[in-house]
């Protein structure tokens, strides 16, 4: 036996990925395709049209039980009591220390039962966490290893799913609904990570194949990988956890405030209160260059020649043809008085300030 | 991966054609690939005198960015301008319309110091494996 420390997990589609030549790379201990065609290809295919991505990665987890009686509400960043049914909600989950270990997006199934949608890092951890903070009036399951999920989005998702799934025009901005889909009864919710209309699909694990190759008869879908996510995501000012939300960033300088509900109780809100008190150190700006060139994850903020923070992401903008990005930067630097680059010590780029998102021609509320 | 006869390759994936005592150069198919879609080049300015294996331009893909060394010693007469605004024609056609500088050459000699087209072919067979 050879013995090799965690192997990278595979989705129901690894199979399928590699015949249609993706180029795969490691994940949040998963081995996903990053590109199929090409980064910029699958960028356009899901502006204009419409891409299917794996995304089985990502973790879910089942609760029953009352929002507050379950514990569910106290895990949880968001509010989640007056949710009404078959809606979405965005939020996170802090450590004790306010720390960000992830976000997540829940989903009321019906008045006393939940989906959590987390993550693809260390779920199983996040599954014991739960496990631990939920109480006994509550019960818990996670479904990650038998959800396969997909994400179909674009200006014509609607149009391509009618034909599986007739009812699909019913479904508003974040909220879901039980279909049948192939003879399988699976939740579709109208959400996404692309800034364009589109639906996740959470379908059997064991049956995804089934779903992938169906979706791919259509000449219309064709599949996109997490290269062109994460550019997509960016055009839109997302999170990335990781990345722009992480363990050492508070929510208060990530720019979370919407999605952090101060009159109820949450794990990690004493220690906001307290950031709150004495003020925060850094915030999260959002930028863009004159040139082609990509400000980078990890590059420095300049003011002038003073350093003052760190790029959480970047990348070249297709639709801007120019880099955009964001980053975390000292509070009380005056931004607007002085000149802003980003880079490493030498071959630094001039940016300007903005406001996400960055690209604003989505079709995310068609 | 598409490989040129009659160009001499380096091992950071540049290729030169040589006509006369002037190199045009460029990177190869393996590296485009490599790259994935290019967003960006910095290209050298014309007149720059450069070292061979000395770097001459820089170059952005949506996921990376790398350093391009001079295959050869010698003087930049011409940067092909258009890859400013199109950097995409290096992914498209990296040995005809995405050239990037041409250098007058300094040392012929230097020559010795690059690969034939069968002998890169080897290289990345090596690196396939």
């Amino acid at each position: 036996m050879i013995n090799t420390p965690n192997p990278l997990q595979e989705t129901p589609l690894y199979s399928e990925h590699v015949k249609l030549k993706a180029r795969m790379v490691p994940f949040a201990g998963w081995s996903m395709p990053v590109q199929y065609e090409g980064i910029l290809a699958e960028y356009e295919q899901t502006r204009r049209a419409v891409a299917v991505f794996d995304t089985t990665h990502m973790g879910e987890f089942i609760i029953e039980g009352n929002a507050r009686e379950s514990g569910l509400d106290r895990i949880v960043t968001q509010r989640i009591a007056d949710m009404p049914l078959k809606t979405c909600r965005y939020g996170a989950m802090l450590n004790e220390q306010g720390g960000i270990s992830d976000d997540l997006i829940v989903y009321r199934i019906s008045m006393d039962k939940w989906m959590v949608v987390v993550n693809a890092a260390d779920i199983e951890k996040k599954a014991e966490y739960f496990e631990r903070k939920l109480t006994k009036q509550s019960r818990f399951k996670d479904v990650s290893r038998e959800t396969g999920k997909l994400d179909v989005q674009g200006p014509l998702s609607r149009e391509v799913l009618a034909d599986l799934v007739p009812a699909i025009h019913k479904l508003d901005y974040f909220t879901f609904d039980d279909f049948d889909l192939l003879g399988y009864k699976v939740i579709i919710s109208r959400t996404g990570y692309t800034g364009e209309l589109g639906y996740e699909i959470y379908f059997p694990w064991d049956k995804l194949t089934v779903l992938w190759q169906e979706l791919l008869k259509n000449k219309k879908i064709k599949p996109a990988g997490l290269g062109a996510r994460d550019v997509l995501r960016l055009e839109m000012g997302y999170s990335l956890y990781g990345q722009d939300l992480s363990l050492t960033i508070s929510p208060l300088e990530a720019g979370f405030h919407l999605f952090l509900d101060f009159e109820k109780d949450f794990i990690g809100k004493e220690a906001l209160l307290k950031q709150k008190q004495s003020g925060v150190k850094r915030k999260m700006i959002f930028f863009a260059s004159d040139s082609r060139q990509s400000p980078r994850h990890h590059f420095k903020i300049f003011s002038d020649d003073k350093e003052i923070g760190m790029v959480t992401s970047g990348t070249f903008s297709p639709s801007l043809k120019k880099g955009i990005g964001m980053g975390l930067v000292d509070r009380t630097v005056d931004l607007k008085a002085k000149k802003l680059y980003v880079g490493e010590n030498k071959n630094r780029i001039m940016v300007y300030l903005t406001q996400r998102p960055f690209y604003k021609n989505g079709s995310l509320r068609n | 991966m598409g490989i040129e006869d009659g160009l001499l390759y380096t091992k950071e994936h540049e290729w030169i054609n040589i006509e006369g005592n002037v190199a045009i150069v460029g990177i190869t198919d393996y590296a485009q690939s490599a790259l994935g879609d290019i967003t960006f080049i910095e290209l050298p300015e014309a007149g720059v005198e450069l070292e061979q294996f000395e770097q001459m331009a820089s170059i952005e893909s949506v996921k990376a960015a790398n350093d391009i060394f001079s295959p050869i010693s010698g003087k930049v007469i011409e940067v092909n301008s258009l890859l400013n605004e199109k950097p995409e024609l290096i992914n498209r056609s990296c040995y005809e319309k995405g050239w990037i500088a041409k250098i007058e050459i300094a040392d012929m000699n230097e020559k010795a110091n690059l690969m034939t087209a069968q002998e890169y072919n080897k290289l990345l067979e090596s690196l396939d494996g």
